[in-house]
């Protein structure tokens, strides 16, 4: 059995209803189980980016990658590995405020890219973003004092390979 | 209407006039050359069946007696023409009952653009009467699909669905109109689709792929080809045969291939697959050049892949690049229009000669026939056999008929012996296994061929699964020959009960109508045979016959269909018996 790793798909796609459903309808059909999807706009004038976090073996993954770029509507797709890619994920904490004083939060809050972004006096909010184990970490050492909610984002990522999208579409044109 | 692209509209327009959408569907169809459509009203599609009364000058409608029937009738036209076959169908039911059709039509490459009327766009999402979400359910069996909720947006939709359906691998395209839109005006003009920015319809041919894939071929001593209905679907029957003739290389097709190489040409190996030859099965696993033209590498062509021609290279022409590689690991891949492929290559390869080779393709030929083949055709037991129907057919028609068959063994038995002197003459449902298609498939397939011959092959389940589709022969008169193989059984499962569940008949066994007397109440002449001696008289007469005609031939019950591989076991290990 080849190796299951973490991959990220980027799908570029022009901006329509119902493309989320054609590609998610992709994974499904593999009875591929998709980790987190962020869709926004891209680079290009009304070209959307979609971001899938997948765990698939790298042959799973090349099929996946044909059968998305296979779709009328989509202009291009791309899987990459962790080391391939500049990635980002946000998360909240909603925490009661009876902790807020807590030394041990205090030093979670020393990791590099956490701060608070809202205190009332029932409770307050702590917004971290980083790779997926920071937040993984982060969500371990707080879970103790009760969290009162918790969200986390898709991945947003940026890949170190060149994607050449605008040529691509000049091309097809 | 921001979803689509405009570059259409700032081309030059022709002159505009308004015009209700449900007109601009029949109008658009009539710019794509296409007046002849398959459907079933209902009320959410009313406007565009309005607008088909008034264009009935122009514009054909066919009614069969359920959607299923109306998609597989268009399924049947597109695959012998080659054009997009027309369908449509109200909301709700009407949408849902297309979807084994879509489906069919997805794994097979059949262009199809079907139009379904949808609830007015105001109700989208209310559960409203005969609402359902058949963009929803089609997305995953549909090429494209689209809903249209303004008028305005027809003609481009529709341009591009023909263009969609038709170009690259074919497929089915479904357009979802809601019935405002159907209703609402629009300044009417008409642009064909030329390109869509995020699609590209044909690969650019890479010349090194092609320089490399001549000079394995060149080099190879036991070179196998395999194709598939690309060769079709690529119009490329002829640039095919000249590869073929210059290469002089054995040369197997798929189910889907059929047709595309007269069944008599000498370079004709047969059929690879589950039941198909013994000869290209085995030799898949002795060939060092496997080269793979417009076909994907079906688990019923492959058997077990980790034994499929593993001491072989492969090259693999293709037009759909997410098939290379899929499932069969190619050493060379021409991703590119077969037609442009087949013709660039010709240059580059040398001609060859592989009459050894062929040796052993005739020495695997002899036991087939001697074992299975022979008595096929010319059985001695009692009970009359598929095989022996299929000779007679052949006789008859001399190998010119459109064979359209259904799903079982009797379809197995049409593509083993059926004889194919023309291309796309061999209707079929392969990748799906659709049974139910054939009767309808072969009223669309001689509307589309009205000069040829259409012989249906039908076994007894498959035929009631839509056999209310006499109806529609009624009514149109077209002249099908249908022939139901009838063994009292759903044979292709009965015989894997007997060969892997201990002859547990489970549900096999089928208790049917008069199906004579069921063909006469729609005034289609008909007999049913049972006697050898009575079986060519019968053919005779039903291939005599300007109208439809109805032959039933009782079978004997426990025919099975041989050789076999049976799942999961390798190419080379294909049964006699």
């Amino acid at each position: 059995m080849e190796e299951i790793k973490n991959y990220t798909i980027s799908v570029y796609t022009e901006n329509n209803v119902g493309i989320l459903n054609r590609l998610s309808a992709i994974f499904l059909k593999r009875h591929i189980n998709i980790e987190s999807m962020t869709v926004s706009k891209s680079e290009i004038d009304n070209v959307h980016r979609f971001t899938f976090v997948v765990n698939i073996s790298g042959n799973q993954a090349h099929k996946v990658v044909g059968q998305l770029e296979k779709q009328i509507e989509v202009i291009r797709a791309f899987f990459h590995t962790e080391d391939e890619i500049i990635y980002n994920e946000t998360a909240l904490f909603k925490i009661s405020t009876e902790h807020l004083y807590n030394e041990e939060i205090q030093e979670r809050m020393k990791f590099r890219r956490a701060h608070i972004i809202a205190i009332t006096e029932r409770y307050f909010v702590i917004e971290a973003s980083g790779l997926k184990e920071d937040i993984d970490n982060m969500y371990d050492k707080l879970m103790p004092y009760g969290l009162l909610q918790f969200v986390r984002s898709g991945r947003i990522a940026i890949t170190k390979p060149k994607m050449a999208i605008s040529e691509l579409l000049a091309e097809f044109n | 209407m921001k979803t689509l692209n405009k570059e259409a509209k700032h081309q030059e327009t022709a002159q505009e006039v308004k015009i209700s959408g449900a007109e601009a569907v029949i109008k658009c169809l009539l710019e794509e050359g296409a007046d002849l459509a398959y459907g079933y009203p209902g009320g959410a599609i009313m406007p565009v069946y309005d607008e088909i009364y008034k264009y009935q000058e122009k514009f054909h409608h066919v009614l069969t007696r359920h959607e299923q029937g109306a998609i597989h009738a268009a399924q049947g036209f597109a695959r012998v023409t080659g054009k997009p076959g027309i369908v449509f169908a109200t909301s709700g039911p009407g949408a849902t009952n297309l979807v084994t059709g879509i489906a069919d039509a997805q794994i097979d490459s059949t262009p199809l653009v079907c139009i379904t009327g949808q609830v007015a766009s105001h109700l989208l999402g209310s559960d409203a009467f005969q609402e359902t979400d058949i963009i929803g359910i089609s997305t995953p069996v549909t090429k494209w699909n689209y809903q249209v909720t303004d008028a305005s947006e027809i003609p481009e939709v529709i341009a591009k669905a023909f263009y969609i359906a038709k170009s690259g691998r074919p497929g089915p395209v479904l357009i979802d109109i809601t019935k405002d839109a159907q209703f609402g005006e629009l300044d009417f003009s008409y642009q064909k689709c030329k390109k869509i920015r995020s699609y590209k319809a044909v690969p650019d041919l890479e010349i090194e792929k092609l320089k490399d894939a001549a000079t394995l071929i060149n080099k190879a001593k036991k070179p196998l080809i395999v194709w598939g209905q690309g060769v079709i679907l690529g119009e490329a029957e002829q640039e095919f045969k000249d590869f073929i003739e210059k290469t002089n290389i054995p040369s197997a097709c798929t189910g889907l291939g059929l047709s595309a190489l007269e069944t008599s040409h000498p370079l004709h190996v047969g059929m690879v697959g589950m039941h198909g030859n013994y000869a290209p099965n085995v030799l898949t696993n002795s060939c060092d050049l496997l080269i793979a033209i417009g076909m994907r590498f079906d688990d019923r062509v492959t058997g077990n892949l980790a034994t499929y021609a593993k001491q072989a290279k492969v090259i693999h022409f293709e037009i759909d690049a997410a098939e290379v590689d899929k499932n069969v690991k190619t050493e060379v891949a021409v991703v590119a229009d077969v037609k442009e492929s087949l013709t660039k290559i010709m240059p580059l390869v040398n001609k060859g000669d592989h009459n050894e080779w062929m040796q052993e393709f005739q020495k695997l030929y002899d036991i087939e026939h001697e074992n299975v083949i022979y008595d096929q055709l010319n059985p001695t037991k009692e009970g009359l056999t598929m095989g022996e129907v299929l000779g007679g057919i052949n006789k008859e028609t001399n190998g010119d008929a459109v064979i359209v068959s259904d799903v079982g063994q009797h379809q197995m038995f049409a593509w083993r012996y059926a004889n194919f002197n023309k291309t796309r003459s061999n209707v079929t449902s392969g990748g799906l296994g659709t049974m139910g298609f054939g009767l309808p498939a072969a009223i669309g397939a001689k509307m589309g061929v009205p000069d040829r011959e259409v012989v249906a092959i039908i076994g007894d389940g498959g035929y009631q699964m839509t056999c209310n589709e006499l109806g529609t022969i009624l009514q149109t008169k077209a002249a099908v020959k249908v022939v139901v193989l009838n063994n009292n059984y759903l044979g292709m499962v009965r015989q894997w009960q007997e060969l892997f569940f201990d002859k547990r008949y489970a549900s096999t066994e089928m208790i049917s109508p008069d199906f004579v007397k069921l063909a006469g109440a729609y005034d289609i002449e008909a007999q049913r045979v049972s006697k050898r001696e009575d079986l060519d008289a019968a053919i005779q007469t039903m291939i005599a016959s300007k109208e439809a005609y109805f032959l039933e031939v009782v079978i004997e019950q426990e025919d099975n269909v041989f050789p076999m591989i049976p799942t999961g076991a390798s190419v080379s290990d294909v049964r006699l018996s």
